[in-house]
Parts: C-alpha cells; structure tokens; sequence
C-alpha cells in the first residue's frame, strides 16, 4: 500500500514540475535565449558607447545627465523599457507562452501529461513570469553596470535640480525598477489573456505591445488626470517622482496599484477562459466572441472602476489635465534654485542655499491668453532670485515645453551668463551650463504649496 | 466495475453543438488485447481517443476505464498514456531532451536510451526533433508515451509516414507491451496494420458502432470476397472456375491471374478441383482484405440507411 501511495505521488505533476518544465521549453528557444543575452549585455554596450559620445540622448529623461553619473544610464533605460522593450518582451514571452502549444499542437499530449489544466495554467505563468523577470533583472544590472563602469559612481542630479547621493541614488534607482515591475505585470497578464483568448492568431502574440501603445497615446492626448492615472501605463511615468525631494508618492503608488490591479484581472481571466476551454476541438482558433464578452469588457470595467476609485481619491483635480500655473511655477522655482547651487559650485562661486536665493517664477501661457493651465510648448516663465549682500534681483526667462504626463523641458532664454549654453567644468569633464536646459516634472495629482 | 477489462463503454454520446460526434458507443477491451479502431473520416474515431485520453468527458453513457470510472472532470486516467492527432513533441528540445523533460514531469527515472532503442531513434537520440520526419516523430511521440509504462495505451494513426524499419520498430514495441498484459486502442487506415496488430476491431460509422469483435468473426461474416490466383495453367483454371458452384470469375483482369468472387466454401471447392486437375496453384490471395472489403460494406451501408432515414 506504501508503495502504492508513493507511485501515486510520484505520477502526480506538481506545479514545481510544470513549472520547471515549462522554463526547460521556453529556454530551449532561441528566440528567449537571445533575448536573455540581449537583455543583459546590449544595455552596458549602449550606456558604455553613450559614454564616449559628446551628443547625449537629452530627450530621454536623465539622459542629459549620463556622463556625469553612472545612475543615469540605468534611468534611460528604464525610461526606454517602460516605453519600448517592456512591452514587446511580454509579448514575445507571455503573449506566446499558451499559443505556442496551439501552434506545436501540443495541447492533447501536455494534458495527457499533466492531467490538471489548473496545474498547467500555474506553471506556464510562473514560467513565464520568471523569464519576464529575469529579462527586467538583465536590463536593469547591465545598464547600472555599464554605467558605474564607464562613467562612475557618481551623485545623481534628480528631476528638480536636486543631488542624490551616489548611496542615495542607488536605492532610488533600484526602487524605480521595482516599482516597473507593477506595470509589467500587468502586460504580462494582458498577455497571458491575449495568448488563452486568441490562439494561434497573431493578435494574442502581439496584444501586450498594442494595449502598450494604445495607452501610451492615451498618456499623450490631454485626458483628465483620473482617466491618465487609472491605465497601468502611469506607472511607466510615475518613477519620476521618485526623483524629486519631497518625492511624489501619489501617483506611483495609485500607479502601482492599478497595475497590480490589471495583472491580477486578466490573470484570473486568462485562468476562467483557459480551464474552460475544450481540448479536442481540432479547430480551435481562439476563445472568438468570448474573448470579448469574458476578457476585453471585464478589463474595460476594471478601467472604469480605477478611474472612479483615481477621482474619488484625487478629489476635486480629476477632471483637469492637473497642469496648472501655480504647480508649473513651483516647479521651475525650485529646479531653478537646485541648479544655481549646481552652477555655482561648477563656476567655483560661493556657496549659497536655497533659502537664501529665495526663487520664484512667474509663469504664463500662450502670453498668457486663455486659461493657464495644461499641456503645451508655450509655457513661459520669469524666474527671480536674490544673492546675499546683492540688491538687485537676478531673472532669467525659460520657454518651456510641458507634456501631458507632466514632464517638461525648460530652456533657457537669457540672460546667456546665466542660462545660456556654455561650458562649465565638472568632476568628469566639461559639461553645459546645468540651469541652460533642464528637466522637470509637474506632479498631477493636487498637491499643497510646499515651503 | 469490471476489473477484468481495460476499457468498458456503455452508450457513450458526445456532441459538439449540433454535431454528434459519438452516438451510444459500446466498446470493450480485455487486457493485453491489440483493439483496433477503424472507421472513415469523421466517424468519431478521434473523439473515442480523446475521451479514453481523458481530453474530453462524455455527455451521456458510463466509461470505466482500467477498472475505474470515468468522472465528469478532464483528466487521463491513471496508467493511461497515448497520443491523438499526432505526438505532441517540442521542436526545440532534441529526441533525449523530450524525453527526459517529460519524465522529469512526472518525477521518475526512465530508460530514456532504453526507450529510444526500442523505437529505433537512438542514431538521433541527441538531434533537435524539428528535424525529424513524420515517422520519427510517430516513434517518438511512442517512447513518450511508454515512459510511464502505461496499462492502456491509446494511439491515434501510429502508423502515418513510417518506412518498413519503423513499421518494424512500432509493431515490435506494440506486440511486447500487449504480451506484457498492457492494452492497446489504435486507430488506423491501413487495413494490412491492423490486420497484422489487432485481435479485435470496432468499427464506427458516423458515430456509431457498426461491428465490433474479432478478425476472424469479421471473415466469417457470409460476405463474398475477390481472390486472385495464379496458377499452371490459366485456361485450364478459368475453366474449371467457371464449372465450380459458387464461384463467379471477375471480367477484365488480363495476364495469367484470375480473379474470382465467392465465399470461403466455393473457393475451398474450386481449390480442390484445380488439384484434382493438376493444375498447380501457385498464388491465392483476397484482392481486398476482409478487413477491407467489411469497413466498407459495413460503412457504406449505414451511410445509405442514414440517407434512407433522412
């Protein structure tokens, strides 16, 4: 009887079997073991070669800052990943880790197998899930890597002019990826959902990259905050807060939050569809009208609900784009005030602090015709600021350029001593003048005039 | 439960939307029996597999299978093993890879080389199985399916794309697993196979049993077959043919063959008389196999009462 117990055991397929199974198949795939090594040495490369050019990726986020710090190169790439490569890496591995027994004809023979379609469902997710995670890890050491290597452990100027401790930085920077996890998740699922509603198609394959750039152009259009802030997407942005002091938790978290949302939906969704669906169906070719009735509506509900749920918690800012004078003013004040320490200090001025400059700007809108608020490149502002034992109050001018996720680029206007483009000196070589062109961010969610 | 039986089938329906697939199907299958399954396209063979597979549950009828009765949640049952619409392989993994990837599965240690041996792939144990040919995959797609050393083996179409070793190996391998007490359901549409492998054949016809029992019962059936003899002397036997109660000679077949159509007694009769007249008989065999000539009696005839009852 012992025995008998024991074979029975044995014959069993426990998830921790399927699972490693599962990563055995995916593994043996050229496509995923290219991808693996793309994943951990093209970023170290890319950041490397960045490294010993003169022209940087300054439309990048941080990527202004890349020969000053190594952290820096890591931030580009993630920026890069949340737009790009995220997307069609989960398309490539979860968006095909169903279909592509479809395709094999596979199924009869794995079920024979495994016997459970529930213990299938877990161990080709978590397989997936892992290679997923892996792909992050490489993209993440390799660009840290790359950067450290090239350029040095150096501080990190964050996105209003403040300066991050090499320390400092590194914790930043590594709980930035973490937090780009969420939103990864998220697509994962969508593609685990993709790959069980639609087969062999090749829309299951590719639906992770186009719910991806769907919401992308969302963040791009000027939708209300709650709507910007209720697609996982936001989550791709909302790193950013990470970077400022204070930092700007909100919308990282609702972010997080919504992404966890999503990937737990479209998971259980997936996991209904495919314990429901009939294997000796030759013809078989995607779950059709179901695919919209048991997995497109209920996410669309869940969008529903997440942007009533933003609203309610956003209060009475939900249904602006949350760009306003008084957040843009703020903004550029105290980058402005960060930055002149900067200078200062490349410039071998003494040292002044913030309180003492005692920035302000003044901004306005379309000179300032039509309603100060919201997304656009005619953002012009007057910045002010005193120098102890100086009378006169310094201004310089800065046109800038907002979007509608609430990144801006400030460029600077005159006077040219002061936020003109020339050469300043660093610890790593000449640079240009910091407080010529930044960039800077304008939290959406209402906030409070902080000191 | 009868647990002297592999398989036992009771009325078994299945249906797919309007389509019935499977139409009160009785089957039974004793242990260490070679059951084939045969039957034109679309006749339920596949879906048959799949439910012993436990790829799909019946919608009516009771199905106990290795003594055990088959409940309403997909999933094989235990001891069986086998593949349906051809041997799910993973083109990426080599022949060993497969095999050994599958047996990690299930947590055992198999004689994977042993296994690979047996269905004559040792030469290419080590090479990626997108390489591989029809007939190598349906060898295979065998070893992965005897790795849990299965007491019902279920194959559909084992025999597709296999040259004469592989036939060879496949019917080797069959036989020692039945010897071995194992039972085995194979479809198939090669009627010198099944006649070769099976002790028993059902056969089905749009969903519906239409025979079902030993090769021997199906020879015995009071159905004319046509046999082609060469003898001595053609003239003298086409003649003698001819005289011979019960014995119809066939037109249009040319040369020194004839081909006559009768039951077993008047070709038993005709045989004694060419002897008698010396002529020698060199070669006697049915033009069309018994198997053969009653898959399509029996099919044919319930597709015309099928289209008489419509």
């Amino acid at each position: 009887m012992t025995a008998t117990i024991a074979d029975e055991k044995a014959r069993n397929v426990t998830v921790a079997r399927g699972y490693r199974f599962e990563v055995v198949k995916l593994v043996s795939q050229w496509r995923i073991r290219l991808l693996v090594l793309a994943c951990w040495i093209a970023p170290a490369l890319f950041v490397a070669a960045v490294g010993q050019q003169s022209t940087l990726p300054v439309d990048t986020l941080f990527g202004r800052w890349m020969l000053a710090t190594g952290w820096a190169g890591s931030l580009v790439m993630l920026g890069f990943a949340g737009t790009w490569a995220l997307p069609l890496l989960t398309s490539v591995v979860a968006g095909d880790v169903f279909a592509s027994e479809d395709r094999l004809g596979t199924w009869r023979h794995l079920l024979v197998a495994v016997r459970s379609p529930r213990r299938i469902f877990a161990a080709k997710a978590l397989a997936s899930l892992s290679v997923i995670l892996l792909l992050v890890a490489g993209l993440m050491v390799s660009s840290t890597v790359g950067g450290l290597v090239t350029v040095g452990n150096l501080p990190l100027v964050g996105l209003d002019g403040h300066l991050l401790s090499p320390g400092d930085a590194a914790g930043k920077v590594l709980l930035a990826w973490v937090c780009a996890l969420a939103p990864t998740l998220a697509l994962a699922a969508i593609g685990l959902l993709g790959s069980v509603a639609l087969g062999r198609s090749p829309m299951g394959l590719l639906l992770p990259a186009i719910v991806a750039l769907a919401m992308q152009l969302a963040q791009m259009l000027p939708l209300p905050v709650a709507v910007r802030l209720a697609l996982p997407s936001y989550a791709f942005i909302a790193w950013n807060g990470l970077f400022t002091s204070p930092a700007q938790p909100g919308p990282l978290l609702i972010g997080v939050a919504v992404s966890l949302a999503w990937a737990a939906t479209a998971t259980a969704l997936a996991y209904r569809l495919f314990v429901r669906r009939d294997f000796t169906n030759l013809a078989y070719d995607g779950a059709g009208r179901r695919a919209v009735t048991a997995g497109a509506l209920p996410v669309a509900g869940l969008v529903a609900v997440a942007v009533v749920l933003v609203a309610t918690a956003a209060g009475t800012g939900f249904t602006g784009s949350g760009i306003d004078q008084d957040k843009v003013e703020r903004s550029v004040a105290t980058a402005f005030a960060h930055l002149y320490r900067i200078q200062a200090g490349q410039l071998n001025r003494s040292d002044v602090t913030e309180a003492q400059l005692g920035a302000s700007a003044a901004c306005n809108k379309s000179g300032g015709k039509g309603a100060q608020e919201g997304p656009g490149n005619d953002w012009r502002c007057v910045v002010s600021w005193h120098l102890p034992d100086v009378e006169a109050t310094g201004q310089a001018i800065y046109q800038l350029d907002v979007t509608a996720d609430g990144r801006y680029v400030a460029d600077g206007d005159g006077p040219k001593e002061v936020n003109g483009y020339f050469l300043v000196r660093t610890q790593t070589g000449d640079a240009p003048n910091p407080l010529w062109q930044f960039d800077g961010n304008v939290e959406l969610l209402p906030t409070t005039a902080k000191g | 439960m009868d647990r002297r039986r592999a398989i036992r089938a009771r009325g078994i329906t299945k249906c797919f939307g309007e389509v019935v697939a499977l139409d009160g199907i009785d089957l039974d299958v004793a242990p260490g029996q070679i059951h084939g399954l045969v039957g034109p396209n679309g006749a339920g063979k596949t879906t048959l597999l799949g439910l012993l597979l436990g790829l799909a549950v019946a919608d009516s009828g009771r199905l106990e299978i290795l003594g055990t009765a088959v409940g309403r949640a997909l999933a094989a049952p235990d001891g069986v093993a086998g593949f349906v619409d051809g041997p799910g392989l993973y083109p990426s993994l080599t022949a060993r890879q497969n095999l050994a990837a599958l047996a990690a599965l299930r947590g055992q240690d198999a004689p994977i080389d042993e296994l690979l041996d047996q269905v004559g792939l040792t030469d290419v144990a080590d090479d990626r199985a997108n390489g591989f040919s029809l007939g190598m995959r349906q060898r295979l797609g065998l070893a992965a399916a005897l790795l849990t050393k299965p007491r019902l083996l279920v194959l559909d179409e084992p025999s597709n794309g296999l040259d004469p070793a592989g036939k060879k190996h496949v019917h080797g391998v069959l036989t020692r697993l039945a010897a071995q007490g194992a039972s085995v359901v194979l479809s198939s549409h090669r009627m010198d196979d099944l006649e070769a492998l099976c002790s028993e054949v059902t056969i089905l016809a749009t969903g519906r049993v239409v025979f079902s029992g030993p090769l021997s019962k199906l020879a015995a059936e009071n159905r004319e077959l046509d046999y082609r003899l060469l003898t001595s002397d053609p003239p003298a036997a086409r003649r003698l043919a001819g005289e011979t109660a019960g014995i119809g000679v066939v037109a249009g077949h040319d040369g020194d063959a004839l081909v006559v159509r009768a039951l077993v007694p008047g070709l038993d009769a005709l045989v004694v008389g060419l002897v008698q007249a010396g002529v020698a008989l060199r070669e006697l065999a049915p033009v069309v196999s018994p198997l053969e000539t009653a898959f399509l009696a029996l099919t044919e005839a319930q597709h015309t009462e099928q289209e008489a009852g419509e």
